[in-house]
């Protein structure tokens, strides 16, 4: 009986806890969304106070901040980048990693850590040289940042399909060649559909990671196409005064599609993350 | 080998990307820390003086300093509170993954828009005591901290969950029986149990936290005077802030790219020995 009512005590003890934590974690989102509703005078004064008659301003930063940063086209442009990078990304380099896996000589090898190599250097080790060979050869423009993505992100995707074919037996790849299958109709129709989990999660992590890029956009195209992290930042411009009420309400903007996407994808999404993080 | 002759399908594509965008540029940037230049063209070869301007370079070395003490204080931080939440979270409660749904959230939140977030937090806390986040750099450090930690905690604690999932039941039932308490099955049975997903947390809390520049830029852009300004964010302002400075821009791009690269050797190094004692 008394450990029964100790474990209930304790049960009580975590639920406080855990609901303390979630509170703190979900606290900062309210805030935005509150003051993006407040006149953009009374936003650093009292930025914890509800929206009361004098300070509720309705969508008026809704409206200032979209004018102000293109919010639209930037969504725009962060969906289409996103998206065809993404794509761009899985298939191919999806079929390089099987490349490596089944031709194995001198060369895949190199190739093979060469593309792992670049999963260590930072974003700034080829920061200026990367952005002056992209604008020598005209990739400074929504299309050609694909392939700098593609390029960007084939270390991790090649190191996490060689990882996962590796383990795929050649049998069924073999038996369906010698049916008369070439390499590509072998690749799409055995090949790319057992990968399909290992697509999921390379799909996933690089979602994540282009959509909220901000460098390598800015440098590459800013000052013509901005995507929703590069007109967040530009509201902030030089060295005048921001107007808090349209960055409150960019953030909210900025904020909605990602919850959006986490929620409808909660399950592959972390499963993503777990794999993504004990292989890289 | 039937596969071999479609090089130019499977492998070209990538392959002409890859060398575009990062080998190209990785191998001119190696050469061109040795060399002063403004446009890769006129470049003039100079040796180490990029270096040794670098190193002499007082930015440099506070922002090296920020960053070692930052990645310190917040990989420490984010790990314990995420391994509590991980505990707490995987003794098969009710509403365990709402709970997990919410701490993991933040992380998909992207840099510029959680330093925006946190600014205007921060600032409203500050302002009880009269002060901005950029009136002193401590300031700017404890908040590039506090966001880290809400940035990076659910991602680690879901790493640790998978780990503790992964921990078979009678082996901690084991330890109680034998008359360990909580704290001993914890420190004994469990942690050792998890080491592989500690060792990917150190690492991935440790590189992400060094590489930092988004949420940098966007809390307090290395106010007051470039005191809170990280490594990254010091070679982005070295590159682009300062004209003639390009060359030491650079060799501060080589050395921040030799410490991030001995950092992940050692934790490959690391992951090996431990796959090896399994």
């Amino acid at each position: 009986m008394r450990t029964a009512e100790r474990s209930n005590a304790v049960k009580t003890v975590i639920y406080v806890v855990l609901a303390a934590a979630s509170v703190t974690f979900l606290a900062p989102i309210f805030i935005v969304l509150m003051n993006s509703f407040k006149g953009k005078l009374y936003i650093s004064d009292a930025p914890f106070e509800l929206p009361n008659i004098k300070t509720f301003s309705g969508l008026e930063n809704y409206i200032s901040g979209l004018e102000k940063t293109g919010f639209f086209s930037a969504f725009g442009w962060s969906l289409f980048i996103t998206f065809f990078s993404v794509i761009a990304i899985v298939l191919f380099t999806s079929m390089t990693a099987w490349y490596i896996v089944r031709v194995k000589n001198r060369f895949t090898k190199v190739l093979y850590y060469l593309f792992v190599f670049s999963m260590i250097v930072p974003f700034q080790m080829v920061m200026f040289t990367m952005t002056k060979t992209a604008v020598d050869l005209n990739l400074d423009n929504p299309v050609g940042i694909i392939l700098i993505y593609l390029g960007f992100g084939s270390g991790l995707a090649v190191f996490m399909f060689c990882g996962f074919l590796k383990s795929v037996p050649l049998e069924i790849e073999e038996a369906a060649m010698m049916d008369g299958c070439g390499p590509i109709q072998t690749f799409f129709m055995i090949v790319f559909p057992i990968m399909k989990p290992t697509a999921i999660t390379v799909a996933i992590l690089n979602t994540m990671w282009i959509w909220n890029d901000y460098l390598l956009p800015y440098l590459l195209i800013g000052s013509e196409y901005k995507t929703i992290p590069v007109a967040v930042q530009y509201l902030r411009g030089g060295y005048g005064s921001v107007d808090m009420g349209a960055m409150m309400a960019m953030l909210v903007l900025a904020i909605i599609p990602i919850v959006v996407f986490y929620l409808s994808c909660q399950k592959y999404i972390i499963k993503g993350v777990v794999a993504g993080a004990v292989k890289g | 080998m039937q596969i071999k002759k479609y090089f130019p399908v499977f492998v070209l594509p990538t392959l002409i990307a890859f060398c575009i965008a990062f080998l190209v540029p990785f191998i001119l940037g190696i050469g061109l820390s040795f060399t002063e230049f403004t446009t890769v063209v006129d470049a003039k070869w100079v040796a180490f003086e990029n270096y040794i301007r670098a190193f002499s370079n007082r930015d440099f070395l506070n922002a090296l300093w920020f960053t070692v003490k930052f990645t310190v204080v917040s990989v420490i931080t984010i790990n314990v509170i995420a391994f509590a939440l991980a505990i707490l979270l995987t003794k098969g409660l009710k509403g365990t993954n709402f709970f997990r749904t919410v701490f993991f959230m933040p992380n998909l939140i992207g840099g510029i828009v959680l330093g925006y977030i946190w600014q205007i937090i921060l600032n409203g806390i500050l302002q009880i005591f009269g002060v901005t986040l950029t009136y002193d750099p401590k300031y700017g450090f404890w908040g590039l901290v506090i966001m880290m930690n809400w940035q990076l905690i659910g991602y680690m604690m879901i790493i640790y969950i998978a780990g503790l999932q992964n921990v078979p039941g009678d082996l901690t039932d084991a330890a109680r029986v034998d008359g360990a308490n909580g704290w001993q099955t914890l420190k004994n049975v469990t942690i050792p149990m998890i080491m592989p997903s500690v060792t990917i947390c150190l690492f991935l809390s440790i590189t992400n936290s060094f590489k930092l520049f988004d949420q940098n830029l966007a809390l307090t852009a290395g106010a007051p005077s470039k005191q809170t300004a990280m490594l990254a964010l010091d070679i982005y302002n070295t590159f682009y802030g300062r004209v003639g400075w390009e060359g030491v821009g650079q060799a501060k791009a080589v050395i921040f790219f030799i410490i991030v690269a001995v950092i992940s050797f050692a934790q490959l190094a690391l992951t090996r020995k431990k796959e090896v004692e399994q």
